[in-house]
């Protein structure tokens, strides 16, 4: 693929263990978890009652210009305009702007909104009729338009963080949302990459924000039996690629980055702090259910990804190393994920695999579902700028079949110059991106 | 600037909408001026300021028969929107020629190979089914009636298939499209509102440019047809104020000076783009060239894009934008399709933008609109727009136009359908939110 390089300019998140880069940075190489007791709601007697939870102390009207005009803002937007925030004073374009609006484009993984979940269930049963078992219409609608909240409902469109971010930066060119289960924001920033490449936009603000953890969110993925259920300490629920691992914990939050066009990021003088070379999409066409079994889908957008970065899977660098240094694996921590995907690692890279340390974030920070791809692109950059790989927390029983380094349990030093992150999500949609470190 | 650009043709189009599956019942439907707006058949409605909806009887469209038979357990978790998006990729399908692994070929011989096959579907915020999720919520109540969180947290929410969840999620209607067809390259759920579609046309449009893929499954569906999808319709100012004594027929007027806002509907469409030298390549035919894409967001003044901005500028640089890249100017466009959905600030801003791209024009230039017959189907509309934009040039006839008027300066007033050959035609969605999206359809005639 051809067309202008692309650069990352700033980053920002919002999780449950924090919300500033280096603070979390620091959090992610000390092994910490932000698993809690959840408190959104009354999980107490739910199968998983607990959660990454992003914590009280952030408050995003500390984040922008007029909180005023963000008044309505529901979670994700709150959490997004607290990410980008930060992104966009990093960039620098929140001191000087983009000269043209039209020119600043938006390309996000975001989730629906959270459900207004007591004013829709007590308007549920009033309107509920036992004996026929249908809900009345205008016993419903009559409940529901007195006691629910025009912007609250209006928010919960998945759209809406883009309306709050372009709002907040004057962004007036391409907008999208994207919601590709966990596989959506890395499937954003693949393709904000693409709208730069091809010359559409100058800047791109892209990234993810979401929150499942509300009752309905819990109930659904407790039904699917996707999430753990571990009874004890929260902090040792997530397990991805241990052997005693049973599903994964949710987290919450947002991770948003400002990409640019390398020529537009040198012009107004920025600081590159990384640099996009590839991205792979694909799809498994397989099942509503499972991941195709030898993980074709996966291996499929790693290989696209590699292809656009011209990097050849089976050949070692100059310097001996293998061809990536680092990747930011899905790891969820089911069963079927960490096993499928280190089956896709090992048809990527062959013998190569098992000298790639490969971890998850997911073991300390929950999975941010949407969102969960942005915070993970960001580790990949952040690996890269002080060279040091985040660990796979709670690894203490490893799988015998799964046999690749997961950095366990412990931060560890390397040199990395290109990692590579994936996510899957339920559906089929696989996405990888290539991050290299930005050399003129 | 770099445009790597491979040439993009629609072979095949799947409209799904109150008249039927498929473009031969909405073009007839249309040709005649006949409305698809009509008492809620699902639930009674007169609780809300508009008892009426754009709804697709039961009789004209059933996902059962159009699914390959060993896929017809799976019809059982697809929720409205899932199903509309199946029919309509099951009819784009056909339309294009294309033999997928939905046909079960017995010698196991598809078209084009499922790893150049893409899919991009735009959805909405799908309700879940509100009397089986209360069925199982009423498990859960206290004494006073009043819901127990305790009580579901323990048990009630076993009264839920296991597989709940997943009928809801927006990219469930691209899974059971591409598990259907085999679609195996690059696919995507765009979730903006009304501009979902053609944002997925687009994104479509660009993935086969750049040669991730040789074809894409490409549209959008939703229903707004469900309690909640109305109640967000009247709070986004959008539905119509209506007495259940009014004629539904004249409910929806686009653009008009006694407009009353719009009706919520259901349907979408996914059609079928190819590489023009992959279709060539195979022998498929070209119903219309996709010749040019553009998107762009609007300032919103209330934020969210309830009340849009009547300047109607970020409307009008999609519409810009799309031309740019078809290579065409305002005047060599034939006619338009716009959202119009009836609501009095979005027809202003949407006609503001229509005088701001085309001029003295304007008033000239042949609206081709939809709402009275589909509604608002939300992520779907696009895509019924392009369907018919696509027949459109095919035929040489733009459709009848009921219900609107000349007040903001458009021609929009009722016409009868007439040939009119046009050549090339700007289809255009503006979404809550301010996201917009535009294309141009060129006649390969």
């Amino acid at each position: 693929m051809s067309g202008p390089r692309v650069v990352v300019t700033g980053m920002g998140w919002v999780t449950g263990l924090g919300h500033s880069v280096d603070s979390v940075w620091k959090r992610l190489l000390n092994a910490e978890s932000g698993m809690e007791p959840t408190t959104r709601f009354d999980a107490r007697t739910f199968p998983t009652s607990f959660a990454a939870e992003v914590k009280k102390d952030f408050d995003f009207r500390g984040f922008v210009k007029d909180p005023a005009i963000h008044a309505s803002a529901g979670l994700n937007s709150q959490f997004a305009l607290g990410a980008a925030s930060q992104a966009w004073k990093q960039s620098g374009l929140a001191a000087t702007p983009p000269k043209d609006p039209r020119r600043v484009g938006l390309y996000l993984g975001a989730g629906e909104g959270v459900l207004d979940f007591d004013n829709y269930v007590a308007t549920m049963l009033h309107a509920w009729d036992g004996a026929t078992g249908k809900v009345d219409g205008v016993k419903w609608a009559a409940r529901g338009l007195a006691c629910m909240d025009r912007l609250k409902e209006i928010e919960q469109e998945p759209n809406m963080p883009l309306a709050h971010l372009a709002r907040e930066f004057n962004c007036r060119g391409p907008a999208y949302n994207c919601l590709t289960a966990c596989a959506a924001s890395t499937q954003a920033i693949g393709e904000a990459f693409s709208i730069l490449r091809r010359g559409d936009a100058d800047v791109m603000i892209s990234g993810g924000t979401h929150t499942m953890i509300h009752p309905l969110g819990v109930t659904g993925f407790n039904r699917l039996t996707a999430l753990s259920e571990r009874k004890g300490d929260p902090t040792e629920a997530s397990r991805p690629f241990s052997v005693d691992r049973g599903g994964f914990v949710m987290g919450e939050g947002s991770g948003m980055v400002v990409l640019e066009t390398l020529e537009h990021a040198m012009a107004r003088g920025a600081t590159p702090l990384a640099e996009v070379t590839g991205y792979g999409s694909s799809c498994d066409a397989y099942r509503i259910t499972d991941i195709q079994p030898q993980g074709r889908g996966a291996a499929v957008a790693m290989l696209e990804a590699l292809r656009q970065a011209g990097i050849d899977p089976h050949a070692r660098d100059a310097q001996g190393r293998p061809p990536i240094q680092y990747i930011s694996a899905h790891g969820t921590g089911t069963k079927e994920n960490d096993s499928i995907e280190t089956k896709a690692v090992k048809a990527v890279f062959g013998d190569l695999a098992k000298s790639i340390p490969m971890s998850s974030i997911k073991s300390m920070m929950g999975h941010l579902i949407a969102a969960a791809g942005a915070v993970e692109f960001m580790t990949c950059v952040l690996a890269i700028r002080d060279g040091m790989l985040p660990p796979t927390r709670n690894l203490k029983n490893p799988d015998p079949e799964l046999d690749l380094d997961y950095v366990p349990n412990q931060a560890r030093a390397a040199k990395v110059d290109v990692c590579i992150s994936n996510n899957f999500g339920f559906g089929g949609q696989n996405d990888s991106l290539v991050i290299a470190r930005f050399r003129a | 600037m770099p445009r790597q650009n491979r040439r993009v043709v629609i072979t095949g189009i799947g409209p799904i909408a109150p008249a039927g599956l498929g473009i031969d019942a909405l073009w007839a439907a249309l040709l005649e001026g006949r409305s698809g707006v009509a008492p809620c058949a699902s639930f009674d409605a007169a609780g809300f300021s508009c008892p009426f909806v754009a709804q697709l009887p039961a009789d004209r469209f059933d996902v059962r028969q159009v699914v390959p038979k060993s896929y017809r357990k799976a019809t059982k978790v697809m929720s409205r929107d899932i199903e509309l998006a199946v029919g309509a990729a099951h009819e784009a399908v056909r339309t294009a020629g294309l033999v997928t692994k939905a046909h079960e070929p017995a010698d196991g011989t598809v078209t084009i190979a499922p790893d150049r096959m893409g899919c991009h579907i735009g959805a909405g915020l799908i309700a879940a089914e509100e009397n089986e999720l209360t069925a199982a919520l009423a498990t859960s109540r206290k004494a006073d009636g009043s819901f127990d969180i305790a009580a579901w947290g323990a048990t009630g929410m076993q009264n839920l298939t296991p597989l709940w969840m997943l009928k809801y999620l927006p990219n469930m209607l691209a899974c059971h499209v591409t598990i259907c067809h085999d679609c195996q390259g690059p696919s995507n759920t765009i979730t903006c509102g009304e501009a979902s579609a053609l944002l997925s046309i687009g994104e479509s449009m660009r993935v086969i440019g750049r040669g991730a893929a040789d074809a894409c499954l490409s549209g959008g569906a939703e229903s707004k047809v469900n309690l909640m999808a109305v109640l967000r319709q009247q709070f986004a100012g959008r539905l119509a104020k209506a007495g259940v004594g009014d004629d539904p027929s004249k409910v929806v007027r686009p653009f008009a000076g006694d407009a009353i806002g719009g009706v919520p509907g259901e349907g979408g469409g996914i059609l079928v783009l190819e590489a023009a030298e992959s279709a060539q390549a195979r022998g498929g035919a070209a119903l219309a060239e996709l010749a040019g894409f553009g998107a762009s967001q609007s300032f919103c003044p209330d934020t969210v894009g309830a009340d849009p901005c009547r300047d109607g500028e970020g409307i009008s640089d999609a519409m810009l934008a799309a031309l740019d890249d078809a290579g065409l100017k305002a005047g060599e466009i034939d006619a338009v399709v716009p959202f119009g959905c009836g609501a009095v600030a979005l027809d202003a801003a949407e006609a503001a933008a229509i005088r701001r791209v085309f001029g003295d024009r304007a008033a000239k230039l042949p609206l081709v609109t939809l709402a009275p017959a589909i509604g608002s189907c939300g992520a779907g509309f696009g895509a019924v727009a392009a369907s018919v934009a696509v027949q459109c040039l095919r035929t040489g006839m733009l459709p009848a136009r009921v219900n609107g008027d000349a007040s903001l300066g458009l021609d929009a007033a009722p016409v009868a359908a007439r040939k009119a050959d046009p050549k090339a035609i700007l289809v255009y969605t503006p979404s809550l939110g301010g996201q917009n999206a535009a294309i141009v359809v060129r006649s390969v005639a």
